[in-house]
């Protein structure tokens, strides 16, 4: 884990060569439910043998994001020699290729991996653009990430969501007796690393905004309660020493606080404690169930969910308890609520009609829609870029759990690939 | 656990049956009145006080409707063979364990299994059980003794269960 962290400070990009068009030619609007996807030419990367491995991660990231169609290399008919060139756009556009990815990796004498790449845009004949970056060796994977991010950027123009990592619950045995040990992994599923040995209950971990400390519920030694860990330490932290369950917990935006429920004679509230001082002050006091607290990505406001009105429902209060307002109207239970880091938008479950679905509305509760449609889908976690959201899917019979992506419009459903069984998926902000 | 249960104690009864029907000839035995509600603790193999008697013979879980808390009429005998119980043996302390059916999400079912497990709590204290005896814990829908996707299913895995944590006969 240090070792990651470290490593990531090794990266410089350049801007590199040819001047950035002041106008893009290619766009690709991912606010729209149904686009036609870019078609990509992503040669292998030249120079080292590496270039080949990079090339088709940066293929995988961009294919998996459904707004590129990414070309079969068999079908190229020019091959890459030289990234320092300008290419051949005839030879790319007889292919269909609306974008070139030309790309080069070289070894330094001090070990280190230089990569260059240029994206080009075929029909205008110019690049987009070009970068160049430093890591090390068995950083390779990161560099592939940053490229398909740069990529996806300068396309869509927002940030991309490749260079993230997903904190979830492992699962493994049979249902009535599931091991559940905490794990994290890279977005596209590589690296899956287990913290947890699964002698104990673990759940709902979430990220902090640096992607250093994970918050999370553990039942060990039989006192479910609220714990840190630290990825570069290795090490697991009570939060705070509360005589009763302490769950749901999440970080603030400024990483500073984490916002849980402490549950007391078996009723729920959400406290707030601030990880500098260890003060603990309430935000909640009903007999209702109050749970599944986030924060607004400003910090001043936090949706949970209640059943104060009779049944669970999705309310928002500003971050200091007061002006608690119901928000979900639409029918049916609704919790998990989870602000979209851009602001605009509140993912949620919506139980009804015998199913659980994820949906999203406004933060007024306004302009609620369904965007998959499970038998049990639950607990939302947004991309950094409030574009893409990753949740849990749970298969009738206790046939396992699964984490599954799904755009917020509602397209491009797909499986994450997970060692085995998993649930409770937290996406990373995007590495620094 | 209704089935399990079940399953024990006719197991416990047949082999009774079994005993009697070796012996040549029945005789009448005179048997005391057995003490309230434990009636076949005295003829099992069970030791009295220990994690199965009260399994077996008290019976340890209760049952909640969807989405509830109270403890329905028919659990409230079950809980009070648990309380006479837990005044015959005063050394003993108990956890109870909250659970749900999988049919709500998870951090609200960690709440509701919290919920069950004090009204359960709450219950025995009303009928004489130090609170100080009885500790509470939520597994939310995390540990179903039954996985089918049904409602009998989910029944049986909307329970709480009065679990030993100490002091009892073994």
């Amino acid at each position: 884990m240090k070792k990651f962290a470290v490593a990531a400070l090794a990266f410089v990009a350049l801007v590199a060569g040819f001047a950035v068009p002041a106008e893009a030619q290619l766009r690709v609007d991912v606010t729209q439910g149904n686009i036609q996807p870019l078609p990509i030419a992503i040669p292998d990367f030249i120079g080292d043998p590496s270039g080949a491995q990079i090339a088709s991660v940066v293929r995988a990231d961009l294919d998996r994001s459904g707004l590129f169609k990414v070309l079969d290399p068999k079908s190229f008919v020019e091959q890459v020699k030289d990234i320092n060139t300008v290419p051949n756009f005839g030879n790319w556009r007889v292919i269909n290729a609306q974008a070139l990815v030309t790309g080069q990796v070289q070894q330094q004498a001090d070990g280190r991996l230089r990569l260059d790449f240029r994206l080009w845009d075929v029909a205008g004949g110019s690049q987009m653009v070009g970068l160049q970056y430093y890591t090390t060796p068995d950083n390779w994977r990161r560099i592939a990430h940053l490229v398909s991010d740069a990529i996806y950027q300068r396309v869509t123009g927002e940030k991309g969501y490749f260079d993230t990592r997903i904190v979830f619950i492992s699962e493994s045995g049979p249902a009535t007796n599931r091991k559940k040990r905490l794990a994290v992994m890279d977005e596209d599923g590589a690296n899956p690393k287990f913290l947890t040995n699964g002698s104990y209950l673990v759940l709902t971990p979430r990220f902090n905004p640096t992607a250093q400390m994970i918050a999370y519920m553990s039942y060990i030694g039989n006192k479910p309660r609220v714990y840190l860990f630290d990825m570069e330490s290795g090490r697991q932290e009570m939060l705070g020493n509360f005589p009763n369950m302490t769950f749901s917990p999440r970080f603030s935006p400024d990483g500073n606080k984490v916002v849980m429920s402490l549950e007391s004679g078996g009723n729920s509230d959400i406290y707030v404690m601030d990880l500098r001082t260890r003060s603990v002050s309430r935000l909640t006091s009903d007999p209702a169930i109050d749970t599944s607290p986030s924060f607004s990505p400003d910090g001043t406001q936090i949706t949970f969910e209640s059943d104060r009105g009779g049944s669970q429902q999705v309310y928002v209060m500003n971050a200091d308890g007061s002006n608690v307002h119901r928000i979900s109207f639409g029918g049916g239970k609704n919790g998990t609520p989870v602000w979209s880091p851009r602001g605009d938008l509140i993912a949620f479950t919506k139980q009804a009609g015998g199913t659980f679905r994820i949906g999203v509305m406004r933060p007024d509760g306004s302009g609620e829609r369904m965007i998959t449609d499970g038998w049990e889908d639950e607990g939302p976690t947004w991309a950094p870029n409030g574009r893409v959201l990753m949740f849990g899917r749970t298969e009738r019979g206790g046939r396992g759990s699964s984490i599954w992506s799904v755009d917020v419009t509602g397209r491009n459903e797909r499986r994450v690939i997970t060692p085995g069984s998993a649930s409770d998926p937290a996406w990373s902000p995007l590495i620094q | 656990m209704i089935k399990i249960s079940t399953v024990l104690k006719f197991a416990a009864v047949s082999s009774v049956l079994t005993l009697a029907a070796c012996t040549d000839k029945p005789k009448a035995v005179e048997t005391a009145p057995p003490p309230a509600s434990m009636s076949s603790s005295t003829t099992s193999s069970i030791v009295p006080g220990s994690a199965e008697d009260l399994r077996v013979n008290v019976g340890d879980t209760v049952h909640f409707d969807y989405d509830a808390y109270n403890i329905t009429s028919e659990d409230r005998s079950v809980l009070q063979r648990q309380a006479a119980w837990l005044a015959k043996y005063p050394s003993i302390r108990v956890t109870v364990e909250g659970h749900c059916d999988e049919r709500g999400t998870r951090e609200y079912n960690l709440a509701l299994g919290a919920r069950r497990a004090n009204s359960v709590k709450e219950y025995l204290v009303s009928l004489g059980v130090s609170a100080g005896r009885v500790e509470t814990i939520s597994y939310g829908k995390e540990r179903p003794i039954c996985t089918q996707s049904d409602e009998s299913c989910w029944a049986q895995n909307r329970r709480g269960v009065t679990t030993i944590t100490g002091g009892a006969n073994s």
